[in-house]
């Protein structure tokens, strides 16, 4: 079916449903590669008149890719909720948006309707809102997740702690973690990037970080992002694994580009779930994803970066994961060009998640080969603390010293947390609080130097 | 005047946090300006910054690093990307052979192929490079090694246009990795067995962070030597090759980093 909109005197047809979506999405160097998106400004707004005006039910009778071929589209399809669905089944996608905005659209009915928006209604509405009103919807939306503390509330705003160390060092690996616990960083997660797929040295540093957690009763989890086949034969072993990570994309061709299936999620959930480490609730699950993943291994099925992105959220939808994270700046400028494309999908990737209802956070980051610096990384975690994001990633001093990218410093949570009014997971600054680090009254992280606490011990170091 | 990148920020003596930087090169225990960073950590950030997006646009000295893999005989390739903005931009030209390159590739019987990379690091490949393809290839006896391939405006696929069109049945890319704020020349190394235009990364091992403060080119050795002899013996290269070199406890080692692939 083909889709068509006069402008400025001039007739533009769409020849079909990915076409369009693709014309009306912001410009970025990821569609300019793969040859999508529109061939002139003004193609493109009038790609968004046309989209404005398309029931949301067209996205039910036309999938972006076939049913038949693609395992995603058959996970979208199948698992949609017609009931959620039931209060915006006479909307168009610019009804829609209006809707979102209103102030009808309160925390409980964004939430009822979750499960019957499908990624690519979420995708479509996106493309016709500005950057406040991703942020403005956002904000009003609430998805609460628990493992061994409850992160989520509007209030609060999580931190991963991410000691990366190039060569796996344990001690390397150690000592970033108590830097960021000094600042108060991991109450979503710590996790590390291990430099290596070698087995044994990601059940090693699993080891290391849950003796921490148990001897200083940390009440957070720990995860070592290594491949889902990893895990399962960690966990297979007898070790120590609170969450199964894994990246993952929007089509089933771009999933088997990172060797997993959904299968090989639903084994590592179960197996996850067999080992009941979880004290207060059961979600086990941990994924990144990010613009650009599908088309860097040619599986995006002529769909453009940002649309493709938003189906990636159905598979994360679908096991129920504690943690989800866009890696938005660390893919490289050939997907997002500058400080300007990062933070436009920053918010779209944080707005479309939870509007499926995905615990969404980001890695707020850059390469050296992108134009971007640091000034670009505090608009984009002042514009999703604003929105609510779940949680942003921290590193020493905002350089990952394994993977070769920036990302925030912890002490950049604090300003976000310090300047928006938000606070750590509850049972995280209690236990903060506890160990002398943090004062709930004027919710400041307190300067502590390494000897002044007990926690410098899990260094060995002696005051 | 002294140049304020060499010199290193001075701290307190009484820093507690100046023995735990002999065990990382984390930027760990700055100090705070009420939330925020001091004057010294941001200034520093920025010089390493300016650096590595200066390693990014430096070209690959091709002479030097055909002289350093001597007595070997390189032959020089380019991508369908002519240059660095081209390069940038357009990944999908790194990853295949420009015409007049595929031209000068003569097909013929090879167990195995080394390219040199540019990547987005010509430095890494240069200072790292030529060492690594010496050792492999003196603990490979008996194998059929194709003449080492340097290759510009080169990503990791290249490799698969590069070996096929050698007749090579194995192909070990040491390519430039993206330079970051610490490190602006570490290597990283990409196994592929049974290479072809189209390969999915998971169907290849990788070795990174080679560099001074990373893994050495002698630990890399050992652990691509195990992987190239793996690959041959089970037929395949990826997620169902777990790398499981045995590794003393101070020996350290790396591969796929689980995260979106370059």
């Amino acid at each position: 079916m083909s889709y068509a909109a006069t402008l400025s005197g001039e007739r533009y047809m769409f020849r079909d449903l990915k076409h369009l979506m693709g014309c009306a999405s912001p410009y970025r160097s990821g569609d300019a590669l793969a040859g999508l998106g529109a061939r002139s400004a003004t193609e493109r707004v009038a790609a968004r008149y046309a989209l404005a005006d398309l029931p949301l039910t067209a996205f039910l009778n036309e999938a972006l890719i076939p049913y038949e071929v693609d395992d995603v589209t058959r996970l979208i399809i199948d698992t949609h909720d017609r009931r959620a669905f039931e209060p915006i089944s006479s909307m168009t996608v610019g009804m829609f948006r209006d809707w979102l905005l209103s102030h009808e659209a309160d925390t409980r009915s964004l939430t009822e309707i979750a499960r019957g928006v499908t990624p690519e209604m979420a995708a479509a509405v996106s493309k016709i809102m500005r950057n406040q009103d991703l942020i403005a919807v956002s904000r009003k939306i609430e998805v609460i997740t628990k493992f061994r503390n409850t992160i989520g509330q509007r209030t609060v705003l999580a931190s991963r702690l991410q000691p990366n160390h190039p060569t796996d060092d344990l001690r390397g690996v150690a000592i970033s973690t108590l830097d960021g616990l000094l600042y108060g960083c991991g109450d979503a997660v710590i996790g590390i990037n291990p430099a290596t797929d070698n087995v044994e040295t990601g059940r090693a540093l699993l080891e290391m970080l849950d003796t921490l957690r148990q001897t200083y009763s940390i009440p957070t989890q720990s995860c070592v992002l290594t491949h889902v086949t990893n895990t399962i034969e960690i966990i297979n072993q007898g070790g120590p694994v609170d969450l199964v990570f894994q990246s993952i994309a929007g089509t089933q061709k771009a999933n088997e580009g990172f060797g997993v299936t959904l299968d090989i999620l639903a084994e590592a959930q179960s197996a996850a779930h067999g080992l009941r480490r979880g004290t207060l609730g059961d979600n086990v699950m941990y994924f990144e994803t990010g613009q650009g993943a599908a088309l860097s291994s040619d599986a995006h099925h002529g769909i453009d970066q940002q649309t493709v992105e938003a189906r990636a959220y159905a598979v994360a939808r679908a096991f129920d994961p504690l943690l989800v994270n866009t890696v938005v700046g660390f893919i490289g400028p050939e997907y997002l060009y500058d400080g300007k494309q990062i933070i436009r999908a920053g918010l779209e990737d944080h707005f479309c998640a939870k509007l499926l209802g995905v615990p969404m956070g980001c890695d707020v980051c850059y390469t050296n080969h992108a134009e971007a610096d640091q000034d670009d990384m505090d608009a984009l975690m002042l514009l999703l603390g604003t929105a609510g994001v779940t949680f942003l990633i921290g590193v020493p001093g905002a350089d990952d010293i394994m993977l070769n990218y920036q990302s925030l410093a912890f002490s950049d949570i604090l300003t976000t947390r310090s300047l928006l009014g938000l606070k750590l997971a509850p049972e995280y600054g209690a236990w903060l609080e506890q160990m002398g680090l943090y004062d709930s009254a004027s919710g400041r992280v307190l300067s502590r130097s390494p000897g002044e606490t007990r926690l410098a011990g899990l260094i060995g170091w002696q005051s | 005047m002294t140049d304020p990148v060499n010199q290193e920020p001075p701290r307190e003596i009484d820093d507690p946090w100046r023995v735990m930087r002999a065990a990382t090169r984390a930027r760990i225990g700055l100090g705070r300006s009420g939330n925020g960073q001091v004057t010294r950590d941001v200034l520093a950030f920025q010089a390493d910054h300016a650096r590595a997006r200066d390693a990014v646009h430096t070209p690959l000295d091709t002479e030097a690093l055909r002289l350093g893999l001597r007595p070997r005989q390189a032959l020089t390739v380019t991508s369908a990307a002519k240059d660095r903005p081209g390069f940038l931009g357009r990944p999908d030209l790194g990853r295949r052979l420009g015409i007049e390159s595929r031209e000068c590739l003569e097909r013929g019987d090879w167990d195995l192929v080394f390219v040199l990379g540019d990547g987005l690091s010509a430095q890494a490949v240069s200072r790292h490079g030529p060492s690594l393809v010496a050792s492999c290839c003196d603990g490979l006896p008996g194998w059929r090694i194709a003449p080492p391939i340097i290759a510009l405006q080169c990503r990791v696929a290249l490799g698969d246009d590069i070996a096929a069109c050698l007749g090579a049945r194995m192909v070990a890319v040491l390519i430039g990795e993206r330079p970051g704020l610490t490190v602006s020349d570490s290597m990283g190394v990409y196994l592929t067995h049974a290479p072809a235009p189209g390969t999915p990364d998971s169907k290849r091992n990788c070795l990174s962070n080679i560099h001074d403060h990373g893994l050495s080119p002698a630990e890399a050795t050992v652990k691509l030597l195990w992987l190239i002899n793996e690959a041959r013996r089970l037929g395949l290269t990826g997620v169902e090759l777990k790398e499981r070199t045995p590794q003393a406890p101070s020996e350290l080692q790396r591969e796929e980093k689980g995260r979106l692939a370059p």
